[in-house]
């Protein structure tokens, strides 16, 4: 088994490699952070052209984990588009691959900082969701209700000794941070004050990669 | 041969001096649209250069800029400025010099736009950036003469060709506009000379008289160097002794970690308190500067430092260089030694100290070279696209362009002359559109027509380009700073090896001893240390490899005389011979036996640390193809050695050519080393912006790995510009496969291959070498899932 099993608030999860997290009793895979049209955005502010094959990417990754999974439910936890104009000018074939991902099960967009407001791409579209005894949002809340699943840091973390950094979940007794899934995203490392200081003594992080690992923050 | 004017030959006269004869036939030639001068530090070359604009000015007809001074380093500019305002006050002439560089003030900038001087000191960034504006054609409409300072160091690398290029725009706006280039001595002349002129003008070459023979000999320790390592710690009684016998002297050392530990070791056992310092890339520029007035005002008797002393600044009082390590380069060696004694007609004087029995070989053989004036150097190759590409971004931030006109431009290029008319498509479709297999930017581009001619799509994208001029690769840097309010900056360490810092741990800086305290604003905080031995001292510094002439001398040393060689290193090359054999150029030795445990492999290819690098990288990927489990391997300049849990029966299949050169496009392909050579061209050509500190600061995710783009090309667009040269580039530089190749037809599949029962005398040197290198893959992942459940135990928990 690559994934990394364990509980928050009662609730059964599997950190999977890939930066999914898998919720195995209400068959609910979530990801976070997709950054759709990343590059598109940055091409129309007049910055860097860069290689416009990220949408594809993220997308075709997201595609093995369902086939490999089966989801009834799948959560997007925000910023899954990066920014609003990137979500309208997402080309028609993928929004055709969106569609077919999207047929036959449940699809939810958590807004996020960089998309806001409705999208016009099928699916559910909410603030936060409340399933399985955890909440769902896209940013941390300062004082969280036990079972918060977040996403926005884009987390990474690496070992004292070996290999770089990766992008990698992590969790402690109240709350639990998504990597961010998108091809086009960098990482904030754990150990910043911001996103260090959101954990207890006692956090784990999971790094993704060929398998889950997980290893206590401190 | 000219004649001074009157007022120019009383000058000369009023100081008892007589103008050398390369400066009178630069005035003689100073109508030529190119010329270039070849002479020996304190031979008078600046002078030379521009004593033609001088006489040209003297009458105080000429408005505006006149003649532009470009030099490697801001420190020369601004020395130039204090060295020829003497002659312009002396004689009284109606000349203003200014000097602009990235330390100009902003406003003495402005003003320099408006009201150019009539001679103006720079470099190749700030010159890239100038001809960026939009009234670059107003500042340069006056312009006659450039002066290229120094050109052998900036045609060796993509600023000269940045150069070239700027200097190609300034031809089309100011077509009279005449070039010189001064130069030290290099190896091929009229090569260099094809760079410089425009093309096909035509471009005499001068050489000025090179002086008597330099006295340079190996120096004497009464104890033999050690095996391995680069330490040179044997030296250190013998090296005190010559600085105290001199006035003042340059200790070079070739990477800056080397030049810490050896003038950490120089202070304990300097006794007497003998004033030296430290000089090196990495240290904050007020050190940098401080050390320069000492120097300049003869307070200091020694400086250990790196290349950054290479070039130009008159020191004055320099009267020995001593030379720690191989010196890996022929010609920078003779450059180097030209660095002592700037009085012109006295032998340079220079003592060679190699840190290992190897390089005792290394150094003998470039005693001999030096000698029989046999300079190396690899030939530049055509003119890189990456620049190609910057310059067109540049020229359209000056305002909208014709492509053919550029095209034609970029043609005079002496190192572009070749460039068809195809290519240089593919690089203007770069900067427009990304260039992609995908069409995804018809709406976004970055460039577009308008009435045939291109220009920005965004005008706020011309702010983005300037900010991202240049090629230098700067490693991410940290700066390092004593802890507290306002605390000492120190200098800067590589981001890398800052990650590996926990608190606690110290390490050297400008000879320093200091405890890592943590990471405050992007700012290493440390504080002074007591320890006597630092726990860590490795930071940055670039690791040059040998060149291929060096290492030709090497193997033809190791089959000739050995009378020349100290006694220790006869003995060390009949054991080798007795034990194994010796290795051979037109063969490749390769020995495989049994140390500590484990099966090892030695390939004496002598190709250079890169290539025995890389060669170490794909040998072991074949090895683990073929089931031979290889755990690590560790290179140098002459051999690479790798060990695993199976013994090699037969080096053939391993070393294959098309194996490695499969091996090299499949799996080197998705290899961190090209990555890091796709990362520099992909930030020279705009695809990436320059990570700079105040991007860094807000950053946060916002920035991501140039990685990942990389592998998403490799995946989705692998024929993509950028990884078409990513590949011309992995055959020099990091990867330097061009040398693997080489060495391969050197020796046409003669491979000796000796099966011993132990080690032989000259792979033993290798296994205390450091940096090796771990082999990735299945056993890297299992090591790092080891680690993760000890540290998961540890704390009470299960994985």
């Amino acid at each position: 088994m690559n994934a990394h099993s364990f509980t928050l608030a009662g609730c059964r999860l599997e950190a999977r490699p890939s930066g999914a997290l898998w919720l195995p009793d209400a068959r609910l895979l979530c990801v976070s952070d997709l950054h759709l049209g990343k590059s598109e955005r940055m091409a129309r502010r007049g910055g860097a052209l860069l290689p416009p094959y990220e949408t594809e990417e993220t997308l075709a990754r997201l595609e093995a984990e369902l086939a490999a999974l089966m989801p009834r439910s799948v959560v997007c936890l925000g910023d899954s588009f990066d920014d609003l104009g990137a979500a309208l000018a997402l080309p028609e074939d993928m929004q055709l691959r969106l569609q077919a991902m999207q047929a036959g099960r449940r699809w939810i967009w958590i807004e996020g900082n960089h998309d806001p407001g409705p999208l016009e791409l099928g699916g559910e579209h909410k603030a936060e969701l409340a399933e399985e005894g955890l909440v769902f949002r896209h940013i941390a809340s300062p004082r969280p209700e036990a079972g918060e699943v977040s996403g926005h840091y884009h987390p990474k973390h690496r070992l004292p000794r070996s290999g770089t950094s990766r992008p990698a979940f992590v969790y402690d007794q109240r709350r639990l941070i998504l990597p961010a899934f998108g091809a086009y995203t960098g990482g904030l490392r754990c150990s910043t004050p911001v996103l260090r200081g959101l954990f207890s003594a006692r956090a784990i992080a999971v790094l993704t990669g060929p398998r889950a690992l997980a290893v206590p923050l401190e | 041969m000219a004649a001074l004017p009157p007022r120019f030959a009383s000058w000369f006269e009023s100081h008892d001096w007589q103008p050398h004869p390369h400066q009178l036939e630069m005035l003689a030639r100073a109508e030529e649209p190119a010329s270039l001068l070849i002479a020996p530090t304190g031979g008078g070359k600046t002078l030379a250069g521009f004593l033609p604009s001088l006489v040209e000015l003297a009458d105080g007809a000429h408005e505006g800029l006149h003649t532009l001074y470009i030099s490697p380093l801001k420190a020369l500019a601004a020395d130039i400025r204090r060295n020829l305002r003497r002659p312009v006050e002396e004689m009284g002439l109606p000349v203003r010099i200014e000097d602009r560089t990235g330390d100009t003030s902003a406003s003495a900038r402005k003003r320099q736009r408006a009201d150019p001087p009539h001679i103006l000191l720079t470099t190749p960034e700030s010159l890239a950036l100038l001809i960026s504006y939009e009234d670059a054609p107003r500042i340069f409409a006056g312009l006659t003469r450039v002066v290229v300072d120094e050109i052998h160091a900036l045609a060796e690398s993509k600023r000269g060709d940045q150069l070239m290029l700027a200097l190609s725009r300034l031809q089309a706006l100011a077509p009279g506009l005449r070039r010189v280039g001064l130069s030290a001595t290099v190896e091929d002349p009229p090569a260099l000379a094809h760079q410089l002129a425009r093309h096909p003008d035509p471009c005499p070459v001068i050489l000025a008289d090179p002086g008597p023979l330099p006295d340079i000999a190996m120096l004497n320790t009464a104890a033999p160097p050690p095996w391995a390592g680069g330490g040179a710690a044997h030296a250190l009684p013998e090296v005190l002794e010559e600085v105290r016998k001199h006035r003042t002297t340059l200790i070079f050392h070739n990477t800056r970690a080397q030049a810490e530990i050896f003038f950490h070791n120089l202070w304990l056992a300097n006794e007497e308190g003998l004033p030296i310092a430290i000089h090196h890339g990495s240290l904050a520029r007020e050190q940098r500067q401080k050390v320069e007035a000492a120097m300049v005002s003869g307070e200091l008797r020694a400086i250990v430092c790196t290349g950054t002393l290479d070039l130009g600044i008159d020191w004055g009082d320099v009267d020995l260089i001593i030379q720690i390590g191989g010196p890996k380069n022929i010609k920078r060696l003779v450059q180097r030694i030209g660095r002592a004694n700037h009085r012109y007609n006295a032998p340079s004087k220079a003592r060679l100290v190699p840190a290992n029995r190897f390089e005792v070989l290394e150094c003998r053989a470039a005693l001999e070279a030096v000698a029989a004036h046999d300079l190396d150097g690899e030939p530049r190759g055509p003119g890189p696209r990456d620049v190609l590409c910057q310059h067109i971004l540049i020229r359209a931030c000056a305002g909208p362009f014709d492509e053919t006109e550029l095209f034609g431009e970029v043609k005079s290029v002496g190192a572009y002359s070749n460039l068809s008319r195809a290519a240089f498509d593919d690089c203007l479709d770069f900067c427009a559109t990304g260039g992609y297999a995908l069409k995804a930017y018809d709406r976004w581009q970055k460039l577009m027509q308008r009435d045939g001619r291109w220009t920005l799509r965004d005008p706020r994208a011309a702010q983005r380009v300037r900010m991202n001029i240049g090629t230098i690769q700067d490693t991410e840097l940290l700066k390092v700073r004593l802890r507290g309010r306002g605390g000492k900056p120190l200098g800067e360490i590589e981001e890398g090896f800052a990650a590996t810092l926990t608190e606690g741990d110290t390490f050297l800086i400008g000879g320093e001893i200091v405890r890592y305290e943590g990471l405050k604003e992007m700012t290493v905080q440390v504080s002074r240390s007591g320890n006597k031995t630092p726990k860590i001292a490795v930071f940055g510094g670039t690791k040059f490899s040998a060149s291929t002439r060096l290492t030709e001398r090497i193997l033809e040393l190791i089959h000739g005389d050995w009378s020349a060689l100290p006694h220790h290193v006869q003995e060390w090359l009949a054991l080798q011979r007795n034990a194994s054999q010796l290795p051979r150029g037109d063969r490749l030795l390769v020995e495989s036996f049994p140390h500590d445990s484990r099966a090892h492999t030695c390939l004496y290819g002598f190709a250079g640390r890169n290539a025995q690098q890389t060669l170490g990288l794909l040998v072991t990927r074949r090895m683990e193809e073929l089931g031979l489990d290889p755990l690590g391997f560790v290179a140098t300049d002459y051999a690479t050695l790798i060990w695993g849990l199976e013994p090699v029966e037969d080096p053939d299949p391993l070393l294959a050519p098309q194996v490695l050169r499969d091996a090299l496009e499949g799996w080197l392909a998705k290899n961190a080393v090209m990555k890091r050579t796709f990362r520099a061209s992909a930030t020279i050509a705009g695809l990436i912006e320059r990570n700079l500190p105040q991007n860094r600061k807000s950053g946060r995710q916002a920035t991501f790995s140039s990685d990942i783009l990389y592998d998403t090309l490799l995946k989705y667009d692998p024929d993509h510009l950028l990884m078409r040269i990513t590949r011309e580039e992995a055959m020099k530089g990091l990867v330097d496969f061009g040398r693997v190749e080489e060495m391969l037809a050197r020796v046409a599949g003669r491979i000796d291959h000796m099966q011993l029962d132990r080690v032989t005398p000259m792979a033993a040197p290798l296994l205390l070498e450091v940096g090796k290198v771990p082999v990735a893959g299945k056993g890297r992942e299992r090591l790092a899932e080891e680690e993760a459940e000890a540290l998961m135990a540890k704390v009470g928990l299960e994985g």
